[in-house]
C-alpha cells in the first residue's frame, strides 16, 4: 500500500472524514506542476453550449482548441447535427501579429452561408484574449449582415477554470433568451437546464415531465435548439441540474424575468423521484403530484427487482468517485448505496465549500474527500482504500485500469444512459459488468493476493 | 505545386497542435515528465486525446497560468511547477514545451529555466530540463514532435568518443512499430539508440503499483552519447532540413542517413539494405522470409485490389509511406491529403512512386476534412486509409476505412497497429484486402461464402 504524496499547497484540499473537524479548501487555482484533471475556461463554455444542435460553434483560435473538442460529447440530437462538426479559424502566426478579426469575419460569413445555422457562437481562446480582437464588434457586424444572432463567448482559457467557462456560456445564452415569441406556452411549463442529452437522457426526462402534464419549453442545452432558448423566458420554472453549468443562466433569468428555479438531479432512484416531486410541489397541483407518484411507482416496480439482483452480487464492494462537478457526486454516493456499495473516496474538479460540506454529511467515516486531485493522489487513494470500482471520466479510466480496478464511465462521451430510472439500471449493470469481469483474476493486484 | 484551399475557415481539421507532438516525443524518453507552459486546459485536453488512443495514463504537467500571469508573465508559475514536478515525480528529465499563450506573452523560457536552475539546481538528483518552442499558431503536432527531438538532441547530448551504436529516429510511429524496430535492429546485431521510444511508456503492462513515471523510454545515457554514433538513420520523407539528425551532424559530425518511413516493400528494402551495410551481415532470415511471404500474399490477393482507388490522409511522412505501399499492391491513391504543410509533400510522393507504373495522385497539403470531402466528390473512391477522424466522412459516403496511424479513437489497440517493415506491410495488406473483400461481400445480394 502506498500513501499519497501530497504537494505543499494541496494538503488542505484533502479531508478524511472523522479525523478532524470538517474543513476543505476549494475553488482555488490549480497548483502548477500538480497535473490537475481540470481543463480550462474554454472547456467549460464548450461543454455547456456544445449540444445546441442547430447553432454554429466556431472556435476562434489556433487549431488545438477546436480539434480536441471535435465530436467529443455523446450529446444526441433529434434533428440537426451541426454541433458535431469542428469549426476553427485556425489562427496562424500572421494573424497573431496583425489580428484575427478579418479572418474571423470571413470565416463566419463563409460558414453561415454554407450551413444556414439558427445562431452562431464564437468562442474566444487564450490567444484571442491576448491579441485583443474585438469579438463583440465582429459578431455585431455579422449579426446585422446575416440576420441571425452571432454571440461572442468570452472563454479565454487562462481566465480561470471550468466554472468561469460556465458563466461565459450562460452570459452568451442569456442574450438569446427573451428574443422569441412566448405565445401559446402552457400554464405548467418548464425549461430543463443542465442536462446535455448524453445517450439520449433528456428524452427520458422530458417524457417523465410530459407524463405529468408539463410542457417543456427549452432544453438547455441537451438536444437544444436556438428558437426554443429564445422563448425560454416564457416558461414557469427553470429546473436546473448539475453543479454550476447552467445555474448562472437560471439566476440571470430570475433577475430579468422573475422565473423561479429549483435544483434537481436525475441520477439514482431517490434523486430522480425527488426531482419529479419537487417540480410537482412547485406547481402545487395535486393531480400533477399524483401523476408523479404514479410514474415513480410504475418505474420502481420494474426497476427494484432487477436492482436487487445486482445488489446481491455487489454488496460490500468499495467505490471511489472523481467527477467534474460535485453535484453529480451526491447522486452517485446515493446510487452506490442503493446497490450495496460503500463509497470510500469522493472528489471533484470544481466543487464549492457547500458541495463538500454536503458530501461529508452523506458519506461514511473515513471517506476521503478531495478537491482538484491528480493521477498520483487518485492512484494512491485507490490502493489505500482497496477500491473495487472507480467512477469518473476519460482521464480517470486508465488510472483505474492500470491498477486492476473496475471502472464506470460517467463522462461526457459516454454511450450509456445513466439518468432517470432506466439509467439507474444501466448504472448498476455497468458497475456489475465491470466489477464481475473475469479479467480481474489475472491482474497483478489479485494474483498477488492468492 | 499545391494550392491553398479556397476556404478561410477550417472544418474538422486533419492535424493536431504542436505541443501535443512535443508531449508524445518527451514521453518516449526514460524518466521524463512532459510539461506544458501555458494554461491548464492545454495539458488536460491533450492528455484526454492521447489517452483515448493509447488507453494508458499520460501525465502531462502544466504551469497552470491564470489571468494575472498572462499580464505579468508566467515565470513564477513555471518555476513552481518545475519544483512540484521534481518533488512529486522525481524525474530525470522535464521536457518543457511552450503553448500559444506563453509564446504570445513573450515569456523567455530558456532564461526562466536558467534562473530556476541557478536557484534550485544543486547538481545530482535534480532533473535536467530541456525546453522547446511550440506555439500552436503554426505547424502541426509533427512540427512539435520533431522540434522536441531536436531540442533534446541539441540540449542533452555531449561530446562523446565514437562508438559502434546507430541512432534510429523513426518518426511518429506506433508502439508496436517501435518494438518491431528494436527487434529488427537487434536481429541485425546492431547496437542502437531508438529515439524516441514510447513502446513501453505508452503501451505498458498491468501493474500492482502506479508508477510515478512509466517504465521505458530512450535511456538518457544513450541520448547523451548519440553524437558518437556511427550514423543517424532518420525516417521521414518530408522532414525539414533542420532536425534532430541534422543537429547531431552539425554538432558532432555524426553521419546522417535520411530514409522514408519503412512502409511497404521498397521503402523497407532501403532500410534493411542500410542495416545490412552497417552490420556487415545479410538480412536475417526472419525478415527475408517475411518479405517472401508478403510477396506471396500480394500475388494471392492482387485481383481484389487491382485498380482500386484510395484516399490516404494524415501526417505527411506516414501518407508518403502508405502511398508507396498501396501503389505496390495495385491500389491507386487518387488523393494524398494532410493538414501539414511541409512544402515537400508532393515531391516526396512523386519520389516514392518513381519506377512504378502509376500516375501522380492529387497531393494536397494544408487541408481539412471539408476539403477532402470536396475533392473526393469526383474521384470514385473505394477506400480510405488514415486515422479514425476520417470515420465521419467514411460513414457519410459509405466508403470503407482502414484505420492506421494516430489517433484511433473508435477501436481498441491503435498503439498495437504495426505499419513498419515487411511484417507491418503484411498486416496492412491483410487489413486492406479484407476490408475490400468484406465490403464486396456485405454489398452482395448473393452472400457469397467463398470470395
Amino acid at each position: 500500500m502506498q500513501t499519497a504524496t501530497v504537494l505543499h499547497g494541496r494538503e488542505n484540499q484533502i479531508h478524511r472524514k472523522g479525523t478532524a473537524p470538517f474543513a476543505i479548501d476549494c475553488n482555488k487555482d490549480s497548483l502548477a506542476g500538480a497535473v490537475s484533471q481540470r481543463a480550462c475556461v474554454f472547456c467549460g463554455s464548450r461543454v455547456v453550449l456544445y449540444p445546441i444542435a442547430d447553432a454554429l460553434h466556431l472556435v476562434h483560435g489556433p487549431i488545438g482548441c477546436a480539434v480536441y473538442t471535435w465530436d467529443i460529447r455523446g450529446a444526441l440530437s433529434s434533428g440537426p447535427e451541426l454541433h458535431r462538426l469542428s469549426f476553427s479559424t485556425d489562427l496562424q502566426e500572421m494573424d497573431v501579429i496583425f489580428g484575427g478579426e478579418k479572418k474571423l469575419y470571413a470565416a463566419l460569413i463563409e460558414l453561415i452561408d454554407r450551413h444556414r445555422p439558427k445562431a452562431a457562437f464564437v468562442y474566444s481562446t487564450c490567444i484571442v484574449g491576448l491579441i485583443g480582437d474585438d469579438l463583440e464588434a465582429v459578431c455585431r457586424r455579422v449579426t446585422e449582415e446575416k440576420g441571425i444572432p452571432v454571440l461572442p463567448v468570452m472563454s479565454e482559457g487562462f481566465k480561470g477554470n471550468k466554472r468561469e467557462g460556465y458563466q461565459a456560456a450562460c452570459r452568451a445564452m442569456a442574450r438569446l433568451v427573451g428574443t422569441g415569441d412566448t405565445a401559446g406556452i402552457a400554464k405548467h411549463s418548464i425549461n430543463i437546464l443542465g442536462d446535455f442529452n448524453l445517450a439520449g437522457e433528456i428524452w427520458l426526462i422530458r417524457d417523465y415531465f410530459q407524463r405529468m402534464g408539463i410542457e417543456v419549453v427549452a432544453n438547455i442545452t441537451g438536444d437544444g435548439r436556438v428558437d426554443d432558448i429564445r422563448r425560454a423566458h416564457g416558461a414557469g420554472l427553470n429546473v436546473v441540474q448539475c453543479s454550476g453549468a447552467t445555474m448562472d443562466l437560471a439566476t440571470m433569468m430570475r433577475e430579468e424575468y422573475g422565473i423561479p428555479s429549483v435544483r434537481v438531479s436525475y441520477f439514482g432512484v431517490e434523486d430522480m423521484a425527488e426531482a419529479l416531486y419537487t417540480v410537482a410541489t412547485f406547481f402545487a397541483d395535486p393531480e400533477m403530484m399524483e401523476k408523479a407518484r404514479a410514474i415513480v411507482r410504475e418505474e420502481l416496480e420494474k426497476l427494484l427487482p432487477e436492482l436487487q439482483r445486482y445488489k446481491a452480487a455487489l454488496a460490500g464492494k468499495k467505490a471511489a468517485i472523481y467527477v467534474g462537478g460535485a453535484f453529480k457526486a451526491f447522486s452517485l454516493v446515493k446510487a452506490f448505496r442503493l446497490i450495496g456499495i460503500d463509497v470510500v473516496m469522493v472528489g471533484s474538479q470544481t466543487g464549492t465549500a457547500e458541495d463538500y460540506e454536503e458530501l461529508q454529511q452523506i458519506t461514511d467515516e473515513g471517506t476521503i474527500i478531495v478537491d482538484d486531485s491528480n493521477p498520483l493522489e487518485l492512484s494512491a487513494f485507490l490502493q489505500e482504500k482497496e477500491v473495487d470500482v472507480f467512477v469518473g471520466g476519460v482521464k480517470e479510466r486508465p488510472i483505474a485500469y492500470k491498477l486492476g480496478v473496475a471502472f464506470c464511465d460517467h463522462n461526457h462521451e459516454r454511450k450509456e444512459m445513466l439518468a432517470g430510472f432506466a439509467g439507474m439500471l444501466n448504472f448498476a449493470r455497468e458497475v456489475h459488468d465491470s466489477v464481475m469481469s473475469p479479467v480481474w483474476q489475472f491482474v497483478p493486484r489479485r494474483t498477488k493476493e492468492i | 505545386m499545391t494550392t491553398m484551399p479556397p476556404y478561410t475557415s477550417t472544418t474538422n481539421a486533419c492535424k493536431l497542435c504542436r505541443p501535443l507532438g512535443a508531449s508524445l516525443a518527451f514521453r518516449g524518453i526514460e524518466g521524463t515528465v512532459p510539461f506544458l507552459h501555458g494554461s491548464q486546459g492545454c495539458a488536460t485536453y491533450m492528455r484526454r486525446y492521447i489517452i483515448s488512443h493509447f488507453n494508458e495514463p499520460i501525465d502531462i504537467a502544466s504551469s497552470s497560468l491564470g489571468e494575472k500571469h498572462a499580464v505579468y508573465g508566467g515565470a513564477a508559475n513555471l518555476k513552481l511547477g518545475l519544483r512540484n514536478v521534481t518533488r512529486k515525480y522525481a524525474p530525470q528529465l522535464i521536457g518543457v514545451a511552450t503553448t500559444c499563450l506563453t509564446e504570445t506573452i513573450g515569456d523567455d523560457v530558456k532564461m526562466i529555466i536558467s534562473e530556476y536552475e541557478g536557484e534550485f539546481h544543486t547538481g545530482e538528483g535534480h532533473p535536467r530540463i530541456v525546453s522547446v518552442s511550440t506555439p500552436s499558431y503554426g505547424g502541426t503536432h509533427m512540427e512539435g514532435f520533431n522540434a522536441a527531438l531536436q531540442a533534446v538532441a541539441e540540449q542533452l547530448t555531449e561530446p562523446t568518443a565514437p562508438h559502434a551504436g546507430v541512432n534510429v529516429l523513426p518518426g511518429f510511429v506506433s508502439a508496436a512499430d517501435l518494438r518491431y524496430l528494436k527487434e529488427m535492429l537487434g536481429d541485425f546485431g546492431l547496437s542502437f539508440t531508438l529515439f524516441p521510444d514510447y513502446a513501453e511508456s505508452l503501451d505498458g503492462q498491468a501493474l500492482n503499483d502506479y508508477p510515478l513515471i512509466p517504465a521505458g523510454g530512450t535511456p538518457l545515457a544513450a541520448i547523451r552519447a548519440m553524437g558518437g554514433a556511427r550514423m543517424t538513420i532518420e525516417c521521414g520523407a518530408t522532414l525539414p532540413e533542420r532536425s534532430a539528425g541534422s543537429s547531431l551532424q552539425r554538432l558532432y559530425g555524426t553521419p546522417l542517413c535520411r530514409l522514408g518511413m519503412p512502409i511497404g516493400i521498397r521503402e523497407t528494402d532501403r532500410l534493411t539494405a542500410e542495416l545490412a551495410a552497417l552490420s556487415g551481415r545479410p538480412v536475417p532470415e526472419r525478415y527475408s522470409a517475411a518479405r517472401g511471404r508478403l510477396i506471396d500474399a500480394m500475388v494471392d490477393g492482387h485481383k481484389y485490389l487491382s485498380g482500386k482507388r484510395a484516399i490516404v490522409y494524415g501526417e505527411e511522412d506516414l501518407v508518403v509511406g502508405l502511398t508507396s505501399f498501396l501503389a505496390e499492391i495495385g491500389i491507386k491513391s487518387v488523393l494524398c491529403a494532410s493538414g501539414g504543410k511541409s512544402g515537400r509533400f508532393r515531391e516526396a510522393i512523386a519520389a516514392v512512386l518513381a519506377g512504378l507504373p502509376v500516375a501522380l495522385p492529387e497531393v494536397r497539403e494544408d487541408v481539412d476534412f471539408h476539403d477532402i470531402e470536396d475533392l473526393a466528390d469526383n474521384l470514385a473512391v473505394d477506400l480510405l486509409v488514415g486515422h479514425s477522424k476520417g470515420y465521419t466522412f467514411a460513414r457519410k459516403k459509405g466508403i470503407p476505412l482502414v484505420r492506421v496511424g494516430f489517433p484511433i479513437h473508435d477501436r481498441m489497440g491503435g498503439q498495437r497497429l504495426l505499419h513498419l517493415g515487411y511484417h507491418g506491410a503484411q498486416a496492412l495488406f491483410d487489413s486492406v484486402v479484407n476490408t475490400l473483400i468484406a465490403k464486396k461481400q456485405d454489398d452482395s445480394e448473393v452472400g457469397y461464402t467463398y470470395m
